[in-house]
């Protein structure tokens, strides 16, 4: 009987053990929410969403250019990734069974692994420094880059579960391999396909490095791409490493802005894979 | 005994004929030599026990066998005269013309129930939105499923129960007008009732189509089917008028394997 008790208490030991593991991972996300809403909150008004900064020992103004920036150049980075990262991940669920495939597929994990300040350097050589000058666009491109893999590595997983019988069947129907792939395999993978695009929009919009070289950041609302553009974490940096208690006031209210951004496009990825379930 | 499968005499023009096809994976055939030939408004089954080749045989006649990595096939097949193999033939267009329905029901998910019987359409040319009501209303009355859907044509093809979604699958494949009808074991996932309204549909669809029924029941065949043909181990064993196949067979082999000896 010793050993069953001794089983028993090993079995409840263990059991506790995944509860504290799991408790440990989700206690950044608690305490980060927390901190932020208790430094952030009381800054966060009205004013905070619709004025630009004011001049340093100004009171007031908020963080409307950063967070209009932010929109444009995370909307940009999608414009550009998220085309190129679905087909290159079609490409790899439903033709990329060779050596080509292998390249793109060793490529993708590669560059998912490229630390975000290598890519901000890379696009800061290739665009701003031909161009001359920094812009919205070049940041646009840096976070595109970190956004096609991601978006084509789900995407191929989405596709490859697509069953094979529905592939068979639409080709049966005198469907040509592209339509097949288009009309019916995406379409049957779209959710996920989505999911992985929204989960992918979180990670860009988040990023500094890239950003610090390309859109480099403005004082003003601007909606110009081809300008220097503020964005979300690159104000929280300026004001967080800057001398007045207002700005790292305001830079606490823009971390909890970008936190909840980020939480509410996980929510919204969480919905879209719900909604597929249900239907399948 | 000659060693040629006996093979029933043809008294029409046939719609569709396998000559001497050999279905390679690889460098293993799976179907070997198979010569037969289907009439018009006529329902053949192909019946043996698995893995004989009667499947691998279907799909060589709308060169669907092809799509496997490494298949081929050697050999003819003649689709109103003209072989659907020879150099410069589109199999996309074979495939138009030789419908053909899977064991499982495969309806597309994100379509509705009129979209999935509209979808063969959408490969051809355009037509006028009351053309293409039309079309799907007649390929749903002849799958005998418009009167279970007629009023929820918009809504997902998954609220239809699995034999809903197989007369469906019918369905669509009836909407773009093909000649010839292949069933792949089309009732292996169906409960009876579901299998009988299966039956009684191929019955009404000879009128119109030549059908050709892979199935592993028996019963099935000797009630649906006007010619049946045995497979063994990839070869074509015996094909004759479904009654006598299933009276008095010629060949020990079909008889051993209709009597329930094997297979």
């Amino acid at each position: 009987m010793a050993s069953r008790l001794g089983r028993k208490l090993f079995g409840a030991a263990m059991t506790g053990a995944t509860y504290a593991a799991a408790a440990l991972a989700i206690l950044p996300l608690a305490a980060i929410l927390a901190m932020l809403v208790a430094k952030g909150a009381g800054s966060l008004d009205w004013n905070f969403f619709t004025q630009p900064m004011v001049p340093a020992g100004e009171t007031g103004g908020g963080f409307a250019h950063a967070i209009v920036g932010t929109l444009i150049i995370v909307g940009l980075a999608c414009a550009i990734g998220v085309p190129v990262g679905i087909g290159a991940g079609v490409y790899l669920a439903e033709f990329g069974s060779g050596t080509l495939g292998w390249l793109v597929r060793f490529v993708a994990d590669t560059l998912n692994g490229i630390p975000s300040i290598v890519i901000g350097i890379f696009a800061w050589t290739w665009i701003v420094r031909p161009s001359g000058k920094f812009t919205a666009f070049a940041g646009g491109v840096a976070l595109a880059v970190i956004l096609v893999p991601i978006v084509a590595r789900t995407t191929e997983e989405m596709v490859r579960l697509v069953p094979n019988s529905l592939r068979e069947a639409a080709l049966a129907l005198g469907y040509p391999r592209w339509r097949t792939s288009l009309q019916v395999v995406v379409r049957t993978a779209g959710p996920g396909i989505i999911t992985g695009c929204l989960v992918a929009m979180a990670r860009v919009a988040g990023e500094t490095a890239p950003l610090l070289f390309t859109a480099l950041g403005s004082l003003y609302v601007s909606t110009r791409l081809f300008e220097p553009m503020a964005a979300l974490p690159l104000q929280i940096y300026v004001f967080a490493t800057g001398p007045y208690d207002e700005w790292h006031r305001q830079a606490w209210a823009g971390a909890l802005v970008l936190i909840v951004l980020v939480l509410l496009l996980g929510i919204a990825a969480r919905i879209v894979t719900r909604g597929r379930r249900e239907r399948a | 005994m000659s060693a040629a499968p006996l093979t029933l005499v043809a008294d029409a023009e046939p719609r569709l004929a396998a000559r001497q096809l050999t279905a390679w994976y690889g460098a293993v055939s799976g179907v070997r030599d198979v010569t037969l030939a289907f009439q018009p408004n006529t329902v053949t089954a192909l019946i043996g026990p698995s893995g004989c080749g009667k499947s691998t045989f279907l799909r060589s006649l709308n060169r669907m066998h092809e799509l496997i990595p490494d298949a081929r096939v050697t050999g003819t097949v003649l689709l109103d005269g003209h072989d659907i193999y020879a150099r410069g033939i589109n199999p996309i267009q074979v495939r138009r013309r030789v419908g053909m329905v899977f064991q499982k029901p495969t309806p597309f998910p994100t379509m509705s129930i009129y979209e999935n019987v509209a979808a063969g359409l959408k490969v051809g040319a355009r037509l006028p939105r009351t053309e293409v009501d039309a079309i799907v209303g007649r390929a749903l009355r002849q799958a005998a499923l418009w009167d279970e859907v007629s009023d929820r044509l918009h809504q997902s093809a998954l609220a239809l129960s699995g034999g809903q979604q197989q007369r469906l699958c019918v369905a669509r494949t009836l909407a773009p007008e093909p000649e010839v009808l292949l069933l792949d074991e089309p009732t292996a996932s169906l409960d009876p009732i579901g299998a009988a309204r299966i039956e009684e549909l191929v019955h009404e669809l000879k009128r119109e189509y030549t059908v050709i029924i892979v199935t592993h029941n028996m019963q099935q065949a000797a009630r649906v089917s006007d010619v049946t043909a045995f497979f063994y181990l990839g070869e074509l064993i015996e094909v004759g008028p479904t009654p006598q196949m299933f009276t008095t067979p010629r060949r020990a082999q079909t008889e051993a394997y209709i009597t329930g000896r094997f297979g």
